[in-house]
């Protein structure tokens, strides 16, 4: 027996699109023909597993050569600012440039270009995030953040937090814990 | 991956200074889509139509007629649907204290309002640039706190 069947690519190609999406557990809009916005910025390895996914279907993600590279930027300053014991001391410019095989001019024109925000602002972005996380948990002294971030001295690393944010790590703490206290004797 | 303006929500009874910040954000680098309302009974309203689209910023002032921004402020952040809109508080003249006190009841942003525009519009870009990296990078929303 013969079956003839017949396909709406643009109801199966929308289909494979969102199932595979949901899998990985994304957010994200299908806008068009074969245009997925992503709601969130997305890891190299899950990107990578999402490549994978949809290759079996002989879809292929076309992505700007600049995106990615923006995006290998992004990983490799939170990689920086993240590591387990302390930051490394070597310059983050030169960290970058090595690591990625561009001149780091041209890494900063191309960030610049994409996100209207600098490296610079991006690396101090992650700096004070990582710095708000840790005075969050209040189990690490100034002194010991500061050192951890790569700080010079707790001094250089307050007016740091103050200029990025402007609060002291003191006022930041203060207000964290208070908040907590508030919700606490809500719930 | 932003697709379409950054959509503020702007409460201020002030007219002039409605059209200042209005002005303020059309000369900025980022798309924005700014809407206007003009007090705190109007804010709350607004927020709480059905179907509302929520704004990826709201900023307020906190001497209003009718309902204060203080009191808004309290409403949103008890309120499940609106608990996660990113508040930024502006206010002429502030203690540190009243400032400390706004962040502990929820807000995220805090400005004093500058006395010339170019400085106003460097802080409208530096608040809506690093929130949308708070949207975008997957930083934790329960620390932006931010000062000027």
């Amino acid at each position: 027996m013969n079956l003839y069947t017949r396909c709406d690519i643009n109801i199966a190609y929308r289909k494979i699109l969102q199932e595979q999406l949901d899998k990985l557990d994304l957010r994200y809009t299908i806008l068009g023909f074969g245009e997925v916005e992503l709601l969130e910025s997305v890891a190299t390895v899950r990107m990578q597993q999402l490549v994978d996914a949809l290759s079996r279907y002989g879809i292929e993600i076309v992505e700007s050569p600049k995106n990615i590279i923006v995006q290998k930027i992004k990983d490799t300053i939170i990689e920086l600012v993240y590591m387990e014991d302390k930051m490394t001391n070597s310059k983050v410019s030169a960290f970058l440039a090595s690591r990625l095989n561009h001149s780091y001019g041209y890494l900063s024109k191309l960030f610049s270009e994409t996100t209207f925000s600098s490296i610079e602002n991006y690396i101090i972005l992650q700096k004070t995030e990582r710095a708000k996380q840790l005075i969050a948990t209040n189990s690490l002294t100034f002194t010991e953040i500061a050192w951890k971030l790569n700080y010079s001295s707790v001094a250089h690393f307050s007016t740091h937090f103050k200029n990025a944010t402007g609060l002291t790590p003191t006022a930041f703490q203060r207000i964290i814990n208070k908040r907590r206290t508030a919700s606490g004797a809500v719930n | 991956m932003q697709k379409g303006p950054i959509r503020v929500l702007l409460a201020d009874d002030d007219e002039d200074d409605r059209l200042l910040f209005q002005d303020a954000f059309k000369e900025i680098k980022l798309k924005t889509k700014v809407h206007l309302v003009n007090d705190g009974v109007e804010l709350m309203q607004y927020l709480s139509q059905a179907g509302a689209v929520k704004p990826h910023v709201l900023f307020l002032d906190l001497n209003m007629p009718r309902k204060n921004g203080m009191v808004c402020l309290d409403e949103i952040r008890n309120h499940e649907g609106l608990k996660d809109i990113a508040v930024v508080i502006y206010s002429t003249s502030a203690s540190d204290e009243d400032i400390e006190e706004t962040f502990v009841r929820g807000a995220n942003v805090y400005i004093r309002k500058p006395n010339n525009f170019n400085e106003l519009k460097k802080i409208l870009e530096k608040v809506i640039t690093i929130n949308w990296q708070y949207h975008t990078s997957g930083l934790n929303k329960e620390n932006f706190l931010l000062s000027f």
